[in-house]
């Protein structure tokens, strides 16, 4: 057994020849890459090496005010203009020229953010195309959508997307709001601009009309200017709830109308009569898929008492054969946190659980030097009031609560003001429906995790969010209907 | 000569009727000016009583089969079309309507709540659906009531506006808080010994008088109400209500049909269940 252990894989990297990064880049404004009127930019860096990678237009509100001008008259003068077939088709071009340069995006996207390329490649890239590909058929069917006869787009949409899935988010933003007849102004986040950016070459390769997709870069500070921009007429965001009730309010006196996808504390709930084996690995992947930076994350382990120790130790096991460093070597699977910022976040949060009295155990893994890491991390013995059982960390690190009888996993799960998801490990049908139907959340995975589909909407119960993203009912975030 | 025996308008509070624990009542008019009664001037306190009535109620309501709401949201319009005479006065007397357009109001009130009985046990089909993904998974969606819901009903025609607002949010399982129109508040207690008296459990529906402008304050910053209703106020009144209840993301909508499905489905969340396919 000792040789299994000692298994090594040969480092298998991708290569990075296939992107090719500018030193510098513009803000995306009317079909045309321009520079900031104020000539200010800022970095963005690979968080595994802390390597500068390019420097990024700063927007200011000079800026986003000619970002939402363009996208004003595009919506006027020629999207809203089209009809709705030529505009799918339009959404058709990107989702295939997504696919053709997938590779491209995928090494680029864990440039940026640091997550591995084997998530980039398999996950974020496919289905960022997936998104557009589905939603391009919406185009013109949208009268059958449920949401009346013949439902109106809003206008302009801001949308602010966070660092966590650069890509994916955009196109769980983008597609839908140009399905539906919107224009757009997005802003990525300040820590992963690059995909967006190369976004727009693609709007540009695929004829996509002038102003019709703009890109913002920036800060929290840009994204303020976008969301109370008065020629904004729907704001969407992902990301912190903090921000989001924060846009909430600054939009309360207006027309505006929001989607917010925000915060989770996610239960994973595992019954006695769980196999066991996959629920390991459910739990794994709800935790650690992303190295934890998923707001849907299944970070409240919940495992019924007697099964305990048998969970524990398997887990640990599973834990020893995580893969953690170069997120461009094929057999990575936990990457680099995406900032200093990100770590410093998570370092607070697990310390907390320390001096809470949670018990800490993390497998003996070797961290590179350089770049943000943290290591796939559990906490047993978490009480319902610890912070790591209550704030969201986002990021490797798993707290661990137990639980007796059904209805007290029940009120464990429910006791949060989250609500985005959670996950059933039982092999019993009836079981599984009497959980789900009691869990106050907006997504519930039963014995799986962390799945993810243009066709399934995604949005959270109370304090998670506004609205759903996906499927059919993510349309109603875009339209004006009648119903 | 006989003297009338004048009714005293309370509230009503998880199937009771007490008086305002503010001790306080203000005086309502008809609009020749004539004393009508005294309604209860609701207090905070009443309104924090209401949404743990309505909390505690949420669970049993929203677990009852949509075919068992759906009776008795009809039997609602059964007991008032009973009391029709009543509520045709009262109309006349604090909206200052005509007996005949009063009539017309209380009917068609009536009939909003069978259009909602109806839905109960069909607005999941609408509004659920299956979904395709790509991958071995059976994946459906389904409405959920939201939870607690305060409804700001609006003036006249007040009996349909109160019907109208509160039908729909207990039809898919919600429990309700109902702030009555504060000139026209009288039908709204009278919906209540209705409501009491058809098989609607205690705190399911709630229903206080009092003034609007601290309703609203009281509403937007209680942290376990989860949707409003605020048809019934100003621009002005909603934009406070919006910034107060931005805290913990209540879900605030106003309506301009009677008939609506978007009353419904605007206080309802979408649940989407994976599961896996396999042998």
């Amino acid at each position: 057994m000792s040789n299994v252990n000692n298994f090594e894989y040969a480092p298998a990297p991708e290569s990075s020849a296939l992107v090719d990064i500018k030193s510098e880049y513009g803000l995306f404004i009317n079909g045309k890459f321009v520079a900031p009127k104020s000539g200010k930019t800022f970095t963005t860096v690979n968080p595994a090496t802390e390597e500068v990678l390019a420097k990024i237009a700063y927007a200011e509100l000079a800026d986003v005010n000619l970002a939402v001008t363009a996208a004003r008259n595009a919506f006027v003068k020629t999207w809203s203009k089209m009809p709705a077939a030529e505009r799918g088709k339009y959404l058709f071009r990107i989702a295939r020229i997504l696919q053709e340069r997938s590779r491209e995006f995928a090494v680029l996207e864990t440039l940026d953010n640091g997550k591995p390329i084997r998530e980039t490649r398999d996950t974020d890239i496919p289905l960022a195309a997936a998104h557009f590909f589905y939603h391009a058929g919406w185009a013109d069917k949208l009268s059958y959508a449920g949401h009346g006869s013949n439902p109106k787009p809003y206008g302009v949409a801001a949308q602010i997307i966070p660092w966590n899935f650069p890509m994916l988010m955009l196109a769980w933003k983008i597609a839908p709001a140009l399905a539906t007849g919107n224009t757009v102004v997005l802003k990525p986040a300040e820590t992963t601009p690059l995909t967006a950016l190369l976004f727009a070459e693609v709007c540009q390769q695929a004829g996509l009309p002038a102003g019709v997709v703009n890109i913002v870069t920036g800060d929290g500070a840009t994204g303020s200017h976008l969301v109370n921009h008065p020629g904004v007429d729907k704001v969407a965001f992902t990301g912190s709830t903090g921000v989001g009730k924060a846009i909430a309010k600054a939009i309360a006196g207006t027309k505006k109308s929001a989607t917010l996808e925000l915060g989770g504390k996610g239960a994973n709930i595992v019954f006695e009569d769980a196999p066991i084996d996959e629920a390991v690995e459910g739990i794994v992947n709800g935790i650690f898929f992303n190295q934890g930076h998923v707001c849907c994350a299944g970070s409240r382990l919940l495992i019924q008492e007697n099964v305990q120790d048998e969970v524990i130790e398997k887990l640990k096991n599973r834990m020893n054969l995580i893969r953690i460093g170069n997120p461009m070597d094929k057999n990575t699977d936990l990457g680099a946190i995406n900032s200093s910022a990100q770590l410093g976040r998570i370092k607070d949060l697990a310390e907390s659980g320390d001096i809470e009295g949670a018990m800490r155990w993390s497998p003996d893994c070797k961290l590179p030097t350089s770049g943000f890491w943290y290591p796939p991390t559990i906490f047993t013995g978490v009480s319902q009031s610890h912070r790591i059982a209550r704030e969201e960390i986002f990021g490797p690190v798993l707290s661990v609560l137990t639980f007796r009888t059904p209805q007290e996993a029940i009120d464990k799960a429910n006791n949060t003001p989250y609500g985005l998801s959670a996950g059933i490990w039982s092999d019993k049908g009836s079981r599984i429906l009497w959980t789900a139907k009691r869990l106050r959340a907006g997504v519930i995975w039963a014995n799986t995790f962390n799945k993810f589909d243009p066709a399934s909407p995604f949005g959270g119960y109370k304090e998670s969010g506004w609205g759903r993203e996906g499927g059919r009912h993510g349309l109603s975030g875009y339209l004006k209907g009648q119903y | 000569m006989r003297i009338d025996v004048m009714k005293t308008y309370k509230l009503f509070i998880n199937g009771s009727f007490p008086r305002s624990e503010s001790g306080r009542v203000y005086e309502l008019k008809d609009a020749k000016g004539k004393f009508l009664a005294n309604p209860c001037f609701g207090s905070r306190k009443d309104l924090r009583e209401s949404v743990v009535a309505a909390r505690a109620a949420h669970h049993g309501w929203s677990s009852a089969t949509a075919f068992n709401r759906g009776q008795i949201l009809y039997r609602v319009a059964e007991i008032m079309q009973g009391r029709s005479e009543q509520f045709i006065a009262e109309i006349v007397a604090q909206e200052g309507a005509t007996p005949a357009s009063a009539k017309a109001q209380v009917q068609s009130a009536i009939d909003t709540w069978v259009w909602y009985a109806g839905w109960c046990d069909k607005i999941d089909s609408i509004s659920g659906s299956t979904n395709p993904v790509s991958g071995p998974f059976y994946n459906f969606s389904i409405p959920e009531s939201l939870g607690v819901v305060a409804i700001f009903a609006d003036g006249k025609p007040s009996l349909l506006n109160l019907v109208a607002a509160v039908a729909p949010v207990i039809a898919t399982g919600n429990t309700a808080i109902l702030i009555a129109n504060e000139k026209n508040p009288l039908c709204a207690i009278t919906l209540a010994e209705c409501l009491a008296t058809s098989d609607v459990p205690a705190g399911v529906i709630n229903i206080l008088t009092g003034k609007a402008d601290q309703f609203v304050s009281w509403a937007g910053s209680h942290m376990d109400i989860d949707g409003i209703d605020a048809t019934g106020l100003s621009n002005k009144e909603v934009i406070e209500l919006k910034e107060l209840g931005s805290e913990n993301l209540k879900r605030i909508y106003s309506f301009n049909e009677a008939l609506s499905t978007k009353r419904m489905t605007n206080f309802m969340e979408i649940k989407t269940i994976w599961h896996t396919v396999g042998i």
